[in-house]
C-alpha cells in the first residue's frame, strides 16, 4: 500500500480547528440557556395568575445596586482576561479578585432581599404562584452565580500561590465565558421579574 | 513501522492473558476506571443491551396481561408500573445509551483522533447515566419494599400533572422517576458536549466538515438537539419536585397553576427527544447502506442539510402531542403545518437511501438485511406519522393503540433494526471476530416476522377505539383476537432477541477472525487492527476525500476527483 | 435461498392484507351504534367529517407507500449482487441536482394540499356555530366516573349520558362542556366525535349530533390513575319521546319507599351520605356519584359491571372485587346491613 497521495498539498495548508474548551463551554451555555428559557417562560406565563397572597408590585424593590455590581463584574473579568493575555499576572489577580468581590456582593444582596421577602413580607416559595416562580427563577440564577464564584475562588487561590501564568490565558477565557453568560441571564431575569412582571 | 502507511497489516501482537485472581481484579478495575472512548463505548452498549432485555421482559408481561380480555395475570397497580417503566427504560436507558455507545466508540476512529475531546468527562457522563438507571430500578424494591410493588413509577412515562402531585401520587414513585432522570440527564449533557467538541475540534488533517463521515455529522446534530431538548425536561422535573416537596404551585390547579404547561414543557423535550433517538439510527444506515450497495452515499450535502433541517424543525412541532388538550384552532393548524414540514427532509433521506442502492451491487449480509427492512419500516412509520399529523384524525387516534403502533414502528422498526445492523457491522472491529451469519439470519427473519405480526396488527385496535394505558378491556369490545395476535408476535420477537444474545456470546469465542476490514469499507476505522490498539492510529492520518480507504483501494478513480 | 425467503415474505404479506381487510370490514364499517367503537363507523357529524378526511389522507399515503415500497422492492431484486466472485465496483454516482430537486418539490406540494385540507376541517369542527336548538351538558371527569349535569333541565346524571337524536335537516346537537374535578381525563366516544381532554382549572368543549339512535360506547382516553381502564362511557342516543321520558324521570326526586326504611337508615348512618347525593333526602355528598336514579342505569361503577342486585351488593361489600383501587372504600357492613341497603338502593328508579 502506498502512502497517502497528495500529502504534500495538505502539509502546506495550516490545519486549524476551534479550541475544544471554548466549544465545550458554548455547548454548556446552549444547554443552560434552554433550562433558563423554560423557567422564564413559566414565570411569564404565570404573571398575574396568583389567586391570593403578595403581588410583585407590593413586595419587590428593584435591586439596582446588586445589578450594577454583577454587571460591573463582567467588565472587571474582561479586564482581567486582557491582563493575563499580556502576562500581567498581578493586574490579572487584582481584576479577578474584584470580579469575585462584586459577584459576592450580588449574592449577599440577593440574600438580604430574600430575607426581607420571607420574614417581612411573608413571601415564600409555597405562598402562591408568584412566590414559586420568583424563587425558582431567581434561585436558579443565584445557584449558577454560586458555582461561578466557586470556580473564580479556586482560580484566585491558584493565582495567589503563583500557579497561574500567561499560558493559562485560554482556560481563563473559557471560564470568563461562563461568567459573562451568568451576567447575560441576569439581564433577562431582571427585565422579566422586576420590570415586566411588576 | 518505518513509514506512515496505513492500514497496518495484520493483528497486533498481544501478550496472552493469564487468569489469576489478581489479573481478574485488574481487568475489572480497568473497566471501572477507564477513560478510553472504546471501552466507554462498549460499556454504554452493554448497558443498552442489558436494559433492552429488561424493558423487553416488561413488555412481555404487559402483552400477557393483554392477551385476552379480563386477564388477571398482574394487578392494575403492577401493570401501571410496568408500562411506565417499560417506556422510561426504553427511552432513557436503551435509547440514550445506544447513541453514546456508537458515538463514543466510532467518532474518534472515524475522524482519525486518539480519543474524545474530554476523556474524563466521558467517563463521568457514563457513570452518571449508569447510576441514574440503577436509581430508577431501585424503586422496585425501595420505599414500600418487596412486600408491595415497591415504588416504581406508575404515572406513564410522560407523567402528566396533576396526577403527579402529592395529592394524587402519594408515596415516592414520581420522585424516583424525576430524580433518576435528572441524574441521567446530566450524563447526557456531558456526553453531548463531548461529541460536539470532538467532531469540531479533533479531526485529522484534511478532514473538513464536508468530508466528515455521515455518522459523525448525524451524531453531532443529535448532540446539539440533545442539548436543547434534555434541559427542558430537567427544568420541568425540578419544578415538579419543587411542587411536591417545597409546596410550590407550578402545576397546582387549585392555586392558579396550570396542568397544561406541564404538557407543553414535557413535549418541548419529548418531541425533539424522539429525533435524538432516531438520528443516530440514520447515522448507522448512512454507513451500512453505501458499503453493502458498493456505492457512495447519494447526495451527501443534501443528507447533511436534511439532518440539520430535521433538527431545527423538530424543535417546533411539540404540540402535535397535544391536539386534544384544547388549543385554539389556529394553534392546532400551526402545529399541523410544522409537523408535516418535518416530513419533507425525512422523506428526502429515504429517497437518498434508495438512490444509493439504485445501480449498486447489493450484498445482503446481516447488516444490510436489517438496514433494508429499516428503510421499508421507516417509510411506513413516517406515513402513519403523517396520518397523526392531521389534527382532526388525531382527535380520534391520539392516546389509542394506533399511536403505540406508530411509535413502536419508529422505535423498533427503525431504531432497533439499525442498532442490530450497526452491531453486526462493527462487532468485528470491536472484538476482532465476525458474528455468525447463520445465527444472524435466524435472528433477522424471526425478528422481522415477529415485528410485523405485532406492530402491523396493532394499528387495528387503535382504529377500533382501544385506548392506551389500560390494564384490561371488556370482551364485548371486539379487541380480543387482535390483542392475542399482537402478543404472539411479541413472543416471536423475544425468541429472536435471545438468538441475538446467544450470537453475541458464542461469536466472541468462536467467531471467524475478522481482520482489519472484513466488509471492504471506506472510512478510517477500517484502517486500524481489530480490535484497535489503545492509541487508535500509529500516526495521524491525512485525508483528501470523504472515503479515504476508497481512494487508497482505487487510486485510478479516487473520490477527490469528483467531490 | 434469499429469493425464496423474500417470495415467502411477500406471499404472507398478501395474506396478511386479506386477513386484515376481512377483520376490519366486519367490525369496523358498521352502520349505527356498535359494541366495537370503530372510528370508521361514524354516526355524528364530527366523526363523519374525520372519517371522510381520513379516507382522503389514506389514499395519498397509500399512493406514496405503493410508489416508494415498490421502488424498494425493485431495487432489492434488480441490483443485488449476482454471484460471490463479482468484486468489480459499480459506477459511483454522487448525486443529481434535478432528481433531488424533484423529490423535494413534490413532497412540499403534497404537504401543502394535506395542510390546507386539514386546516379547513379543524376550523369546521372546532369553530362550528352553535345552533339555538343545541342541548347544553356539562361533563365533569372524576377518578374514575363521569358526572353529567344538564343545567337548563336541572338534571344530575352519572356515567350514562343521554342525548337527543339529531336530524341532519334541522340539527339538535349536544354541546358538552368538559371539566375535571381532579386529574386530566379525556372524553372519547369514537363513533360520535374525536376525543377532547378534561383538564382541571380549564374549560374545554366538544359537540355531537348523532344520526342513529342506540347506545354508543367509549372510555376515558387519558391515563388518570389506577382504574383508568374501567372508566367507561355509554352515550344513549334517544328518540325525542325516549329523551323526554328520561328527562322527566331524572327530574323527579328520589323514590321514597317506606318498605326499605331500614336500608335508608343504614345508608344515612354508615357514612354513605358523606360522598353520595340522593335528591330529596339528607344525603348531599358530592365526592361520589349521584345515586338518585341509580336503577335507571344499565351498568354500575362507570361500566365496570352490569347493574344487577348481586353485583350491587358485592360492590358495596367490597369495591375492589370489580375495580381494584377505586376510591370507594369497603365500609365493612355486615350481611344484614348489606341486604338492607341494597334493597333500598334497588328502589331508586
Amino acid at each position: 500500500m502506498s502512502t497517502v497521495a497528495t500529502v504534500a498539498q495538505a502539509e502546506h495548508e495550516q490545519w486549524v480547528q476551534p479550541s475544544k474548551g471554548r466549544v465545550a463551554m458554548l455547548c454548556l451555555i446552549i444547554a443552560e440557556s434552554a433550562i433558563f428559557t423554560i423557567f422564564v417562560v413559566a414565570y411569564i406565563y404565570n404573571i398575574g395568575r396568583s389567586l391570593y397572597g403578595p403581588t410583585p408590585s407590593q413586595v419587590l424593590d428593584v435591586p439596582l445596586f446588586n445589578t450594577i455590581a454583577l454587571l460591573s463584574s463582567s467588565l472587571t473579568i474582561w479586564l482581567s482576561e486582557r491582563a493575563i493575555e499580556q502576562n500581567k499576572v498581578r493586574t490579572f489577580g487584582l481584576w479577578w479578585g474584584l470580579t469575585f468581590v462584586l459577584g459576592a456582593i450580588f449574592l449577599v444582596g440577593t440574600g438580604f432581599e430574600w430575607n426581607k421577602l420571607i420574614y417581612h413580607d411573608g413571601l415564600t416559595i409555597s405562598t402562591n404562584l408568584f412566590g414559586t416562580t420568583f424563587y425558582s427563577l431567581v434561585g436558579l440564577h443565584a445557584s449558577h452565580v454560586t458555582i461561578g464564584l466557586c470556580a473564580l475562588l479556586i482560580v484566585l487561590l491558584f493565582t495567589i500561590t503563583g500557579h497561574v501564568k500567561e499560558e493559562h490565558a485560554e482556560r481563563i477565557q473559557v471560564l470568563a465565558l461562563y461568567w459573562h453568560f451568568v451576567d447575560a441571564v441576569w439581564i433577562v431575569v431582571f427585565t422579566v421579574v422586576y420590570i415586566i412582571g411588576r | 513501522m518505518a513509514d506512515s502507511t496505513y492500514p497496518i497489516p495484520g493483528p497486533l501482537e498481544t501478550t496472552p492473558r493469564r487468569w489469576s485472581q489478581a489479573a481478574v481484579l485488574e481487568w475489572l478495575n480497568s473497566w471501572v476506571v477507564t477513560v478510553d472512548h472504546k471501552k466507554l463505548g462498549i460499556l454504554y452498549m452493554v448497558y443498552a443491551i442489558f436494559f433492552l432485555l429488561v424493558g423487553g421482559a416488561e413488555a412481555i408481561a404487559i402483552r400477557i396481561q393483554l392477551i385476552q380480555p379480563n386477564m388477571h395475570f398482574i394487578s392494575p397497580q403492577v401493570f401501571n408500573r410496568l408500562f411506565t417503566m417499560h417506556g422510561t427504560t426504553m427511552v432513557f436507558l436503551v435509547g440514550m445509551t445506544y447513541i453514546f455507545g456508537f458515538a463514543n466508540y466510532l467518532i474518534p476512529l472515524m475522524i482519525g483522533a486518539r480519543d474524545m475531546a474530554f476523556p474524563r468527562l466521558n467517563a463521568l457522563s457514563f457513570w452518571l447515566t449508569f447510576f441514574g438507571g440503577i436509581l430508577l430500578y431501585y424503586s422496585f424494591i425501595g420505599g414500600g419494599g418487596l412486600y408491595g410493588q415497591g415504588n416504581a413509577p406508575d404515572v406513564t412515562w410522560w407523567a402528566y400533572a396533576p396526577l403527579t402531585s402529592r395529592a394524587f401520587s402519594p408515596g415516592h414513585s414520581t420522585d424516583y422517576w424525576a430524580l433518576s432522570l435528572i441524574v441521567t440527564g446530566f450524563g447526557t449533557i456531558g456526553a453531548a458536549v463531548n461529541v460536539i467538541a470532538t467532531a469540531l475540534c479533533m479531526r485529522c488533517k484534511g478532514m473538513t466538515l464536508m468530508r466528515l463521515p455521515l455518522l459523525v455529522w448525524l451524531n453531532m446534530v443529535t448532540a446539539f438537539l440533545a442539548l436543547l431538548a434534555i434541559t427542558p425536561l430537567t427544568a420541568a422535573q425540578i419544578m415538579l419536585l419543587i411542587d411536591r416537596y417545597l409546596g410550590g404551585h407550578f402545576f397546582d390547579t387549585q392555586a392558579g397553576g396550570s396542568a397544561v404547561i406541564w404538557a407543553h414543557f414535557f413535549w418541548i423535550f419529548g418531541h425533539p427527544e424522539v429525533y435524538v433517538l432516531v438520528l443516530p439510527a440514520f447515522a448507522i444506515a448512512n454507513e451500512v447502506i453505501p458499503v453493502f450497495s458498493r456505492k457512495a452515499i447519494f447526495g451527501y450535502p443534501a443528507m447533511v442539510a436534511a439532518s440539520v433541517g430535521i433538527a431545527f424543525v423538530s424543535l417546533g412541532v411539540w404540540a402535535h402531542h397535544m391536539f386534544t388538550i384544547g388549543m385554539t384552532s389556529v394553534g392546532n393548524a400551526f402545529f399541523v403545518l410544522s409537523t408535516m414540514l418535518v416530513g419533507i427532509p425525512t422523506g428526502i433521506k429515504i429517497f437518498n437511501w434508495l438512490a444509493t442502492m439504485w445501480g449498486g451491487k447489493i450484498r445482503f449480509a446481516t447488516p444490510m438485511l436489517f438496514c433494508t427492512a429499516f428503510v421499508l419500516q421507516f417509510l411506513l412509520a413516517g406515513l402513519t406519522g403523517i396520518m397523526l399529523a392531521v389534527a382532526p384524525w388525531d382527535w380520534q387516534l391520539h392516546n389509542s393503540y394506533f399511536v403505540i403502533a406508530h411509535f413502536h414502528y419508529v422505535l423498533v422498526g427503525a431504531i432497533v433494526f439499525c442498532i442490530f445492523a450497526g452491531i453486526y457491522y462493527w462487532y468485528p472491529k470491536v472484538t476482532g471476530r465476525m458474528l455468525s451469519e447463520k445465527l444472524g439470519k435466524w435472528h433477522f427473519w424471526l425478528f422481522i416476522i415477529g415485528f410485523h405480526v405485532t406492530f402491523d396488527v396493532m394499528h387495528i385496535p387503535g382504529l377500533l377505539g382501544m385506548p392506551r394505558s389500560i390494564y384490561t378491556y371488556g370482551a364485548d369490545r371486539g379487541w380480543g383476537t387482535l390483542n392475542m395476535i399482537v402478543s404472539i408476535g411479541g413472543i416471536i420477537q423475544a425468541i429472536a432477541v435471545l438468538v441475538f444474545a446467544w450470537n453475541l456470546i458464542w461469536s466472541y469465542f468462536k467467531g471467524k477472525e475478522a481482520g482489519n476490514d472484513p466488509w471492504d469499507a471506506w472510512t478510517l476505522e477500517w484502517a486500524t487492527p481489530s480490535p484497535p490498539p489503545a492509541y487508535n492510529f500509529a500516526t495521524d492520518p491525512v485525508v483528501t476525500s470523504r472515503r479515504p480507504l476508497w481512494d487508497l483501494k482505487h487510486p485510478d478513480d479516487p473520490d477527490w476527483k469528483y467531490e | 435461498m434469499l429469493t425464496k425467503c423474500l417470495r415467502c415474505v411477500f406471499l404472507s404479506a398478501k395474506s396478511w392484507l386479506l386477513l386484515a381487510t376481512v377483520f376490519i370490514w366486519q367490525t369496523a364499517f358498521a352502520e349505527g351504534p356498535s359494541a366495537t367503537p370503530s372510528i370508521f363507523a361514524p354516526a355524528s357529524t364530527p366523526a363523519n367529517s374525520i372519517y371522510g378526511l381520513s379516507l382522503f389522507v389514506l389514499s395519498i399515503t397509500g399512493a406514496i407507500f405503493v410508489t416508494v415500497a415498490g421502488l424498494l422492492a425493485f431495487v432489492i431484486f434488480r441490483f443485488r449482487q449476482h454471484g460471490q466472485d463479482d468484486t468489480s465496483e459499480p459506477a459511483q454516482i454522487y448525486g443529481s441536482t434535478q432528481v433531488e430537486l424533484a423529490w423535494t418539490v413534490i413532497p412540499i406540494l403534497i404537504v401543502v394540499v394535506l395542510f390546507l385540507t386539514t386546516a379547513r376541517m379543524i376550523f369546521a369542527i372546532q369553530d362550528a356555530t352553535k345552533p339555538k336548538a343545541a342541548l347544553d351538558v356539562t361533563a365533569i371527569g372524576h377518578q374514575f366516573w363521569w358526572e353529567f349535569n344538564y343545567p337548563k333541565l336541572g338534571i344530575h346524571a352519572v356515567n350514562e349520558l343521554h342525548v337527543p337524536l339529531s336530524n341532519p335537516e334541522s340539527p339538535t346537537p349536544t354541546y358538552i362542556k368538559l371539566l375535571s374535578a381532579d386529574v386530566i381525563h379525556s372524553f372519547w366516544v369514537p363513533q360520535l366525535a374525536g376525543k377532547t381532554d378534561m383538564i382541571p382549572n380549564n374549560v374545554n368543549s366538544t359537540w355531537i349530533d348523532p344520526h342513529h339512535p342506540g347506545v354508543y360506547v367509549g372510555q376515558c382516553a387519558q391515563f388518570c390513575g389506577v382504574e383508568h381502564a374501567k372508566m367507561l362511557l355509554r352515550v344513549y342516543v334517544d328518540t325525542p319521546d325516549q329523551f323526554a321520558a328520561w328527562v322527566k324521570n331524572q327530574q323527579q326526586p328520589a323514590v321514597n319507599d317506606a318498605s326499605v326504611a331500614e336500608g335508608r337508615h343504614v345508608f344515612e348512618t354508615q357514612a354513605c351520605m358523606n360522598c353520595h347525593t340522593i335528591a330529596g333526602t339528607a344525603a348531599t355528598g358530592r365526592f361520589g356519584p349521584d345515586l338518585t336514579h341509580l336503577m335507571s342505569r344499565d351498568t354500575l361503577a362507570s361500566g365496570a359491571m352490569a347493574n344487577t342486585k348481586e353485583n350491587l351488593r358485592e360492590w358495596i361489600r367490597n369495591p375492589d372485587t370489580f375495580k381494584e383501587g377505586s376510591l370507594m372504600p369497603a365500609m365493612q357492613l355486615n350481611d344484614q346491613q348489606l341486604d338492607q341497603v341494597t334493597a333500598y338502593l334497588e328502589t331508586l328508579k
